[in-house]
């Protein structure tokens, strides 16, 4: 006897992350009075993540405004949360999953949202004291630990993580090496406009880039890190080194199933794997891009809380495609970058504002499609910017933002929001 | 401590006592009020923690960034001019009591 997936009894959801935890919330919003189980690993209430490079990193926010809701939260919503329950395996046919601690979750419907692990590198040592990743709480807690004691970090990867821990680094007055690969930083998420401006603002304030270097190897005696070895031969001394070597989504549950997986877990624009009772989001999916024509894995807060809601809404009654435009932010020192969009691809950038007063806005067309907008210090030209970007193809918008001269974000945004006004 | 009214219009009234230095939206989560969403965790990204301030209170409270006033282009519920984002809304000893209105949705 098979429940109606799209009227679920009973939702299981794995992993209590954003996009987790999002659904779980989200389905008592929608009015959802099934029951809800909510399965993580990490043995502490669900929390968020952007603070662990950001504000917690810098001192600005205590441990207690980590978590999303208090405890009792869960008791009063009726989700039954575990934190130490590790999923180990999933039974499609009894449609069951079973965890590390050998107990057994029936599910009418299944939400994958196991999200992504570190990048290990291959000079990677284990159990080595000062080499740190950052992903959880426990290891913000120890690069703050570390930082407090020590006077020169070595950062790996120029990317968003790599980038801000660099600049909170400085804010602790540590000497900061920070070794990327590519020959400019964030080479995977921003164009070239803002990636050299971010590069000036870092050299700025003594973060020392090294573009177009590789670490080969950790320099470590005595069980503890003491500086790292680049391909150039070049050593950099340091007491502590943090990887910032980006995320690899963890598929193994659904690919023990016979999910189909590549990239992350293959969900169609509903978010439905293979097996319509099984769900993926967030950080470990792969889905039809809905403002390009590939399909695409996204890692970002909006990702994961925008794809939960779409599905909570499906669990109860309400299917529509997922068309969220994305968005993100990062803070790295005095720069508050904010991203409208995705430029999987462009082919050239048109400037809004003068660079030299840290405030502008980068446009990115590919074609005769707005695919991405780059703001700096320029939260309004963002705000209209996530509005632009979803209506990236109407030649309309295009021509008239084409023209940085006399380029007006917030009144396009505005007519596009309100055609009758 | 201030006292914090929420008012709901579909579900009554919520009163929280929230510390110095604490902002409404944390206050309002933390007591699992539900008609703060607060996707972004208070960082003035995502306009889903809006209330409506009474007026007796408004001027009580922080100023308004010109990245709060932005984000507010945003909401799911009309914007008004008692519309703040409730993230920003961090209260200090000198405020005895705040009375805020939720708005009919926050997505």
């Amino acid at each position: 006897m098979s429940a109606d997936v799209g009227r679920p009894r009973s939702v299981v959801i794995v992993g209590a992350g954003h996009a987790g935890f999002t659904v779980a919330s989200e389905l008592r919003v929608e009015g959802y009075d099934g029951e809800i189980t909510l399965l993580d690993e990490h043995g502490q209430l669900p929390y968020q993540r952007p603070p662990l490079s950001k504000a917690y990193l810098n001192g600005d926010l205590s441990a207690d405004r980590l978590p999303f809701r208090s405890e009792g939260y869960y008791a009063r919503a009726r989700i039954d949360f575990r934190g130490d329950e590790g999923v180990t395996g999933i039974d499609r046919d009894a449609k069951t999953v079973t965890t590390a601690a050998g107990r057994t979750f029936g599910y009418d419907a299944l939400v994958l949202a196991t999200g992504a692990a570190a990048i290990r590198p291959p000079f990677f040592v284990p159990g080595l004291i000062g080499l740190i990743e950052l992903r959880t709480a426990q290891d913000a807690d120890r690069l703050i630990r570390a930082m407090g004691r020590i006077k020169r970090v070595v950062v790996v990867g120029g990317g968003f993580i790599g980038l801000e821990v660099a600049c909170a680094a400085r804010k602790h007055d540590l000497a900061v090496d920070l070794v990327e690969m590519q020959p400019r930083v964030m080479s995977r998420v921003v164009g070239q406009t803002v990636s050299r401006y971010a590069l000036e603002a870092h050299r700025a304030i003594g973060i020392n880039v090294h573009l177009g270097a590789r670490v080969t190897r950790v320099e470590h005696r005595d069980g503890r890190a003491y500086g790292v070895i680049l391909d150039s031969g070049e050593f950099l001394p340091s007491d502590a080194i943090v990887l910032g070597l980006g995320i690899r989504p963890r598929t193994g549950l659904a690919e023990a199933v016979g999910l189909a997986v590549d990239n992350g877990v293959v969900v169609n624009e509903f978010l439905e794997t293979s097996d319509p009772a099984i769900s993926a989001i967030g950080d470990c999916c792969s889905f039809p891009y809905p403002y390009g024509d590939q399909r695409v894995r996204l890692e970002s807060v909006q990702n994961a809380t925008d794809q939960a809601r779409n599905v909570a809404k499906r669990l109860t009654g309400n299917r529509t495609p997922y068309c969220d435009v994305p968005w993100f932010w990062s803070d790295q020192g005095g720069m508050k970058l904010q991203i409208a969009g995705a430029a999987i691809d462009d082919d050239r950038e048109v400037v809004l504002g003068d660079r030299t007063t840290g405030r502008f806005s980068v446009l990115r067309f590919y074609g005769d499609r707005l695919v991405c907008g780059e703001s700096v210090n320029s939260t309004g030209d963002h705000v209209s910017l996530r509005t632009l970007v979803a209506h990236g193809t109407d030649p309309g918008v295009v021509t008239q933002l084409a023209d940085p001269e006399t380029a007006d974000l917030r009144q396009l945004a505005r007519t596009l929001r309100h055609p009758s006004s | 401590m201030t006292k914090v009214i929420f008012r709901s219009a579909t579900a009554g009234e919520f009163t929280v006592h929230v510390e110095p230095g604490v902002s409404l939206m944390h206050a309002a989560v933390q007591a699992g009020i539900d008609g703060i969403v607060a996707d972004c965790g208070g960082q003035c990204q995502c306009a889903t923690c809006h209330v409506y301030v009474e007026e007796a209170y408004a001027d009580l409270l922080p100023a308004m960034s010109e990245d709060e006033d932005d984000m507010l282009e945003i909401t799911a519920s009309e914007r008004t001019d008692r519309s703040r984002l409730s993230c920003q809304l961090v209260v200090d000893k000198h405020i005895d009591e705040v009375v805020v209105e939720l708005p009919e949705r926050q997505r």
